[in-house]
Formats: structure tokens, sequence, C-alpha cells
């Protein structure tokens, strides 16, 4: 069983409401020089065929039309 | 009596919470940049989508310069009410104790729901039950869509055991999955009041029930049994 | 031209949408070709969407005036007078072709520019409705669109704190491939603080107000809109608009503050494509010029070219004219409301629109020449022979009639659709009096203006399909029925048109006979149409939707306290059907569910039904009845069921009188559609007294019990109220929880 971590993220260009909320709260909290903020979320699974793990993403984990994935594997037990 | 409605961008029932208020006393919106609650006897900390939820409910908001100003109410004893978005705000300030989770069902939903109020507070709170021998249950709307109650197993017994638990959906009617069908919770002291569903939708009988003006009565009696 | 596989070099104008000749006249227009930034332009003012080519000519039969119209088409939305100083403004607009693509951003961004409409006439809205449509929910594709709809339409709305307080949803295999998404807003306004969007005053500043502007939706409404969706959506799919309720609600306090502070001449929100349409509109509307400059623009994106910034659909986004002296103050309570706020141009006495880059001018164009000079086209319609969809069979021929009607109370057109309306707040503003399924229409209080307003959108694209003039007369008639049964008189009708291709011959001739259906409705009642939406182009590989005009009124009722409920409350109350409801099975959901459908319906007498709503109006103001709820979907024996189940209280019922005034089937009369038919309940007497000259009232039963019985001629059902309910009720039982 291959252990991963899926992470994804909205897709560059495409307007984030999440990260701009975020992003405008920072500076009222003391925290300047922090931007770029994008939030998005993350998939941990284990998964007997890695190899259908980008079919799995496409189809399910992420909306491709406006998100990006990306498969981390992890190592370990 | 003054109340104060705290408003946050995003905030969506204050001015409802302001009709309420407003049939039981004087009542202003307190903006979130303020920091002066002078005058103030109840503070109502209203639901909506204070910073869109971004995040989690409440997260942004609890940073914001009013809620200093509240911590400081709220630890002389001052009532403070925390409606839906409101108590989730609430509990990420730490005020109250637990966290507002996504509902069961994955889906926002908005229904009517028949509320059990619970518990002697600690000579607070008890409000609603005076005059009265049984404790019929209030008919009081929910909607939401992140008011799954929830604390670990030891914390659970804690508030149950200390009596912070302010009101108990009835029997099949959790619209969440909320934590042993709780819909409310009271701090400690029992100044503070948390609940999602939204005592301010049940104060007029041509849109619904009147049931929520006796949370907003409790609120009331908290000022008089304070310090 | 090549004659090898690869694709010819088109030319630039065509890919964009523009015939030969549209692109010929352009170059007459501006005396010479146009440049990048002015053909982008061109071409989207000049789309379907924007221009209304093939429906313009049509509207014009459409009746407008009215003493209590405030504004009219041709504004942002259109508003109504309601006493005491105040106004109800109202629109409904499509997001068709967006929800088709991306469900969830499609109608959310649906909802936040239907808002942005009514706010930009210095409304704050108070309402939001939907009507829905998709194909069969077996389909998993129309599932997935359902799902993502409700859900947008929920962020959206319960996000920036608008009660979502009806809507409709239906479900038919023609609309499998091109989805409706239909969203309507209603708002209050005191009169004087209203505005119109028409620019004025030479150097007045033009000022973008809220969200910076990135690549969202380029070419995105407006070139959907007029093309049918094939297989090459993917490549369309990068233009989907993302909405941030969050940002909206933000821009619509400024708004309302800006207004209510006399800072703005006039206000015009962003939508499809973004600036230039807007700018366009409001120096048209106002006869004036207007000069913006890209470089002043705020942007998202680096690098964004000058036509990017032109027709960016980014959302949250409006403009405004401001007197020079005042725009510092405007600037600053944008501040204060966390929302972006720059001067970007100015008006000018020029009759031109001009795009600059600093000092460099990268495009200019008559102002008359890009909003009103696309030709305006002539339908060729001309009537099928036959029924052109499709025929499916759901129910056994051999079905009885409990089973009948246990199908039709299951299907999804008939059936309860809690499982949507729970997902949308529908109380917040403390307005409202009459919430989803309590009542036949949604009323809102308005203690301000000492009144309260009824609200409901209504279509039938299956009925409208089987005589699209009968069938869209019959979809105002229902809208005003649904009003009448809580009490509400309509002062002021929207509409959204949506249709096939225009330049197809039996799509042509629905719209042009749907839309003589609607002015002879409108005509009828004596209610204005005050603004709408076309939504053309709606087609898919197996043929056009339905043709779908759907309907919005808003009506008055004086005192909210005084108006009925939908379902049946007491044991021993006589319940009657009051009007001249003579169904028939033509395009009913029974004909559907036995694949029966076929062209005709019966014909209506409008004024007889106009009279039964005026009586249902009145008897309902004055308390003559307990409850009122209007036949439609499944007929009588489903409106029965339906007033029983939410009221939680049985019905025994005889339909002998209605088969034998009418000359009806059993079979017809329980389960016939068309319009005029009531089911009231309340004591017998008051009841009774309803009946006059041109009144029918028929007692046909009694409430009580826990069965539904209802007897007509040798047929007859007997169901145990909570196996209805569970049909009723099911719904929901065919989603799965969302990650």
């Amino acid at each position: 069983m291959a252990k991963a971590r899926v992470l994804i993220r909205p897709k560059e260009g495409i307007l984030d409401p999440q990260g701009k909320a975020v992003e405008g709260a920072l500076p009222a909290l003391g925290f300047e020089g922090v931007g770029h903020v994008r939030v998005g979320r993350m998939v941990e699974l284990e998964a007997e065929d890695p190899a259908r793990l980008p079919e799995l993403c496409e189809k399910l984990l992420a909306n491709p039309l406006v998100e990006d994935y990306e498969i981390e594997s992890i190592d370990g037990g | 009596m003054l109340w104060g409605v705290v408003q946050f961008p995003g905030s969506c029932d204050e001015r409802d919470a302001l009709r309420a208020c407003s049939l039981l006393g004087e009542a202003r919106l307190v903006w979130h940049e303020d920091r002066d609650l002078s005058g103030i006897d109840a503070v109502v900390i209203p639901g909506g989508f204070s910073y869109g939820d971004y995040l989690r409910g409440g997260a942004i908001a609890r940073f914001s310069p009013v809620m200093e100003a509240v911590a400081r109410f709220a630890a002389a004893g001052g009532p403070v009410l925390g409606i839906c978005n409101g108590f989730q705000v609430l509990c990420e300030a730490g005020l109250l104790p637990g966290a507002l989770l996504r509902n069961e069902e994955l889906r926002f939903v908005c229904r009517q729901a028949d509320l059990i109020p619970e518990g002697e507070a600690n000579g607070h709170f008890a409000t609603e039950n005076v005059g009265q021998t049984t404790t019929r249950t209030l008919s009081i709307p929910v909607k939401h869509g992140e008011g799954r109650f929830y604390a670990p197993q030891e914390a659970l017994d804690e508030i149950e055991s200390r009596g912070q638990v302010a009101y108990r959906y009835a029997p099949g009617q959790n619209p969440n999955g909320s934590a042993r069908d709780i819909a409310g919770v009271r701090n400690e002291i029992g100044n503070v009041l948390g609940l999602m569903p939204h005592p301010e939708h049940a104060v007029d009988p041509l849109t619904g029930s009147t049931d929520g003006l006796r949370i907003f009565e409790a609120v009331a009696g908290a000022r008089e049994g304070g310090p | 031209m090549s004659e090898s596989g690869t694709q010819a070099e088109q030319p630039a104008y065509e890919a964009l949408g523009l015939t030969e000749s549209e692109y010929e006249l352009i170059c007459e227009k501006l005396g010479r070709e146009p440049n990048d930034v002015e053909l982008a332009m061109f071409s989207l003012l000049w789309s379907e969407h924007c221009a209304y080519k093939h429906s313009r000519k049509l509207l014009r039969r459409l009746p407008t005036e009215g003493e209590r119209v405030v504004m009219g088409p041709g504004e942002n939305a259109g508003a109504v007078d309601v006493g005491g100083g105040w106004a109800v403004a109202f629109k409904v607009e499509s997001h068709n072709h967006p929800s088709a693509v991306e469900p969830f951003q499609g109608a959310a961004t649906g909802v936040g520019g239907i808002l942005r409409d009514v706010f930009a006439l210095g409304a704050r809205p108070i309402a939001l409705l939907d009507s829905l449509r998709f194909g069969e929910m077996d389909s998993e594709r129309s599932r997935y669109l359902l799902d993502g709809a409700v859900r947008g339409i929920g962020h959206y709305g319960n996000s920036i704190g608008v009660p979502t307080v009806g809507g409709e949803i239906y479900f038919e295999a023609p609309y499998e491939h091109n989805c409706l998404v239909n969203a309507m807003c209603v708002g209050l306004a005191k009169r004087e603080e209203m505005v119109r969007a028409a620019a004025a005053g030479i150097g007045n500043a033009v000022v973008l107000i809220g969200a910076s502007t990135g690549r969202d939706g380029i070419g995105g409404a407006s070139v959907l809109a007029s093309a049918e969706l094939g297989d090459g959506d993917d490549a369309k799919r990068p233009t989907v608009q993302i909405g941030d309720p969050f940002e909206e609600s933000k821009l619509l306090e400024c708004c309302l503050e800006l207004l209510e502070r006399k800072l703005l001449i006039s206000l015009q929100d962003l939508g499809a494509a973004g600036l230039t349409s807007s700018a366009g509109e409001m120096a048209s509307a106002g006869g004036v010029g207007i000069d913006l400059d890209v470089e002043r623009v705020p942007l998202r994106e680096p690098g964004m070219e000058p036509f990017e910034i032109m027709v960016s659909e980014s959302q949250e986004r409006m403009l405004a004219i401001v007197e020079p002296e005042r725009v510092g103050e405007v600037l600053a309570l944008c501040e204060k409301w966390q929302t972006g706020a720059a001067e970007v141009g100015a008006v000018t006495d020029s009759g031109r629109i001009r795009v600059l880059r600093g000092a460099e001018v990268l495009g200019d164009m008559p102002v008359e020449a890009l909003v009103d000079g696309c030709p305006l086209y002539d339908l060729e319609p001309a009537e099928p022979e036959s029924w052109i969809y499709g025929n499916r069979r759901e129910l056994p021929a051999e079905a009885g009639v409990e089973e009948s009607l246990l199908a039709l109370l299951a299907s999804p057109n008939v059936a309860s659709k809690r499982w949507a309306f729970e997902q949308y707040d529908s109380i917040v503003g403390s307005r409202t009096v009459r919430r989803p399924e309590s009542a036949d229409a949604a009323v809102l209080a308005l203690p301000e203006a000492d009144t309260a307003i009824a609200v409901s959108i209504d279509g039938n694209g299956r009925r409208v399909a089987c005589d699209p003039h009968r069938g869209t007369i019959e979809a105002v008639l229902e809208c005003a029925q649904n009003l009448a049964c809580v009490g509400a008189e309509p002062l002021g009708l929207t509409n959204c048109l949506n249709f096939g291709n225009p330049e197809r011959r039996a799509p042509a001739w629905q719209l042009d006979r749907a839309v003589a259906g609607l002015a002879e409705a409108c005509e009828a009642l004596g209610v204005p149409v005050v603004g709408g939406n076309v939504s053309l182009y709606n087609e898919g590989p197996d043929g056009p939707i339905y043709p779908t005009p759907v309907v919005g009124l808003v009506g008055e009722l004086p005192d909210p306290t005084r108006t009925a409920s939908g379902f049946f409350a007491r044991a021993g109350d006589a319940i009657a059907l009051l009007g001249p409801f003579t169904p028939s099975l033509a395009g009913s959901e029974l004909a559907k569910q036995r694949g029966e459908l076929k062209a005709g319906l019966r014909e209506v007498d409008v004024e007889a039904v106009r009279v039964a709503i005026e009586a249902v109006r009145e008897a309902v103001r004055n308390g003559a009845v307990v409850s009122a709820h209007d036949v439609s979907d499944g007929g009588l024996a489903c409106a029965l069921a339906e007033s029983a189940i939410v009221g939680g209280v049985g019905c025994r019922v005889d339909l002998a009188p209605l088969t034998e005034a009418r000359g009806l089937s059993p079979e017809e009369a329980l389960f016939g559609e068309g319009p005029g038919g009531f089911v009231l309940s309340g004591d017998p007497a008051a009841l009774e007294s309803l009946a006059d000259d041109g009144v029918s009232v028929l007692l046909f039963g009694r409430v009580g019990g826990e069965r539904l019985e209802i007897a007509a001629d040798d047929e007859s059902l007997s169901i145990p109220l909570a196996d209805a309910a569970r049909a009723w009720r099911s719904l929901g039982e065919r989603f799965e929880p969302r990650v």
C-alpha cells in the first residue's frame, strides 16, 4: 500500500476568495509582508495502485476546472 | 437596558438581532473596529458569514478589535450572547468550550427546530424557567452549514457535569450531528451563552414563533444576576 | 480554403461570432476596419446575449406601462410603486450556459449578477428566487448539475444575507444538455433614493468600485450564450467566473451608503462583457461619451492586455459616475467598507467610447454604433408538423389510479423540493411571512412601507412546447394564481425567455408565439412587463430545449396578517374547487409518465380565469378561507394530496360535481392539468358564499382522517396519508453526501 498526500489548491489566475479574505485580514493582526495567500485542502490516503491516483484526483478530489492538485508520496510506515 | 449588537464585515443577521433586542430595550450596532462598549449592558454577536466564513467560521472575526473589548466585558461578568456564527466566534476566541464543525450531512440546513432548555445555571440563565413548573420546548429556526458542536469526550463530560449545556435539540431534531444533541452552551460562570439556533428569528408572530424572546429575556436576566 | 484536414484560416471576426455582413457594417460605422480592442468590444456587444438581435423586435409587443411602474425595461431592473414613498425593484436573469459548464460557480455568479442589477438601482435586495431546469433525475450529469446549482445558489445567497424565498425545479429530457438557471431578485428602495444608469455631466469622473479585474470569463457569458453547447465545451471552460459573496456584501453596503449620501450621479453593474457593456450602456442612455484608461483599472493578474481588461467578467464590480469634487468622499467610503475603488475615466461630450492607455488611444468607437448599431433580425418562424421532442414511458400501461397518484407524487417535477430549499436561508431579514412550501407564493413584510408583497416565479416548458401561445398564457396565469392564493394583486412582471436557436424555424416559431401569448396574458390581467431577459441558442445535440418562458410576479397585499396558507388545517373544514378549471391530459405530468406527449393544449378562457383570480384574492384577504392552493403539476389529485400532506391531515373528496359540471372523464378530473383551478378549504358556508356570477365554486369534500380518499365517478382511491407523504418527500433520497 502506498501512502500519499494530495494537495489541492485554486489554479493560478483563478480568483481565490478565501485566500483573498485571509490575506486582507493579516495586516490588522500585525502581519505585514505576507501575500499571495491561497487556501486549498489536503487529502491523505493509502492506495494499492498509485498509478490511478491522478485519475482519482481529476474525477473526485479536485475540480480540474478551477483547481490544481499535487500528489506527494509519503515515505515510511 | 442597552444591547450592543456586533457587526463584522459579512454579518447577516445583525439587523435581525437589533430588531429583536429592540423589543426588550434599546439596541445599537457596534462596528467590529470599535473597542468601546461603555454603556452597553449586554453584547450580542449575531449570525451570518463574518469574513465569508473563509478559513473557518469565525476564525478571522475573532481577531477583530471589538473582540478584545468583548472578552474584557465577559471577564467582568457582562452577559454575552453568540448566535450561530457568533457562537463560532466565541469558541474560536476561547470564551466558550468546544468547536463547531461542518454539518454531518455536509449541507446547509434551514429549518425550524425544537429545543429543550437545560440546566440550572450557576446563578445565571435560569430565568426562562422562572415561574414555570415545566420546561417546554422552544421552537427556533436553525440555518447553518457548520453547526455540529464538537468537543472531546472528557470535555463533553465536564461541560455536562458543570451544567454548561444550555439547550439541546429535541429527540429526532438534531439537524447537524452535534455531539449529545447540544444546541447551545454556557461558560462556567454562566454569563456567556452560545447557541446555533437563531432566537432573533423567533420574536414576531408574523414571521414565526415567539419563543426566541425567552432566550433574550434569559440573557437580560443574566445581567441582573451578574456582578 | 484548405482542402486538407487542417482548419481553414478563420477571419478573426468570425471566430468571435460576428457574421461577415455584421463586420462590414462595423467597418462602415467606424469608417475603417476595427482594431483588435475594438473588434473584441464589438463582438461582445453585438452578440445575441448583449444585443438581443433576434428578440428585440418581438419584445416591443409587450405592454410596459402602468401607473405603478417606476422603472421599466431598459434600466438595470424594473420597479413598481408600493406606496408611502417606497418602490420594489425586481428582475430575473439567466445564467444557463455558465451553469452547464460549472454549475456551482455558474449558479452562484448568476445570483451575484442579479443582486447587483437590483442594488445598482439603489434598492436593498430583500429576496431571491430561482427557477432551475435539468435533464431527468436518472441522469448522473443532471444530478451533478442540480446538486452544484443548489449549492451555488445557497453559497452565494446565504453568505450575502439575502433570503431565498421561493423557486421551482423541473426535470425534463430536453434540458439534459442545456440546463436552465434563472435567478430573480427583489429589492426595496425609497423612490427618492433610486438612481438610473444613464451617465451624465460632461467632465464627471467614471469610478470603478469593487473587486479587482482578472481574466474571469473572458469571452464568457456573452460568447457562450450565442453558441449552442456541443463538443467544444472543454475549450470554453477556462472562462469560468468565480463569485465571492463576501466581496459583494461589502460592495452592496458601500453602494447603498454612497447612494444614501447622494454621492453618485448614476450606477451600473458590470455583468456580461464587463467594462465594455456597462460603460457603453451608461453612455448610450445618457447620450454622452466616455473615456476609459485601462492603466488605471486595478488588476488582479499581471500583464493583462487592454482588450482583456475591457471584456473581463470578473465579478462584484460596479461602475459609477461621480462629480469630480466628490470623488475623494467616494474613495474614502469605499475604503471604510474594505472594497476597492479607482477613478478610471471621464464622461465626455464626444458621443464616443475611447479606450486609452495613459495618453495613447487604443480604441475609439461611436457609442451609438457599439451599443445600438447592431442589426436586428426578423425571425422566420415555421410551425413544426408534429411533436419534435421525444417521449418516454415511465408508468406501466395497466397502472391504476392509486399507483398513478403515488407515481406522480414521487415524480421529481411534482415532489416536494424540500431537499433543495432547506439548503437556502429563507428567513434572514425577518420579513418572510410565508416560507417555501407553506403557501403558493412567498410573502414578505415591508413594515417600513406599511404593506407587504408576494412573489412567485413560474414556468412550464413542457406545456409551452405543446402550444407556445397557450402555454405561455398559462404560465402567466399560473403565476398570478399563486399570488392570489396569498391574497396578493400583481403589480409588475419580469420574465426570462429561454429558447433554442432562433435561426432555426421551429424555435423561431416557438419564440414568436410565446411572446404573443405573454403580451396577451399581461394585457388581459392588466400587468405591465417591467423588465426581463432573453436567453437563446439553448440547444443540445438532440435539438432545442423546451421553449421555456419563466415568469416572475411581484404583487402587493396590504395586510400580511390577512394571508392564507396552502395546506389543510382543521378536520371538519370543507374543501371546494373554485374557478373555471377544465383540465385535460394534454401536456400533463401523467401524459409524460405514460410517454404520450404531443402537440396541442386546451383553449384557455383567460377572462374567466382572471375573474376567479380576483375572487380568490378577495376571499383570502377577507379571511373567508383557511387555505388556498392552485392546481398545477399532477392535477387536482396532487393538489389535494399536497394540501393534506403539508397540513398533516387527510381528506375525503368526491369529484363527481366536477366531472359532471365540466364533462370530464375520471382521469381528467384526477390528473388533468390546466389553469383556473383553486383548492380552497374552510367553513362550508364561507366557501359557498364565494360563488357568484362568473365564479364557480364546487364543494366536494371534507378535511379529516389519516387517508387520502378521492372518488371520481367509477374510479376511486384511498391511500394512507403517510404513504402519500413518503412518496412526495422522496426527492432527497436520490443524493449522496458531497465531499
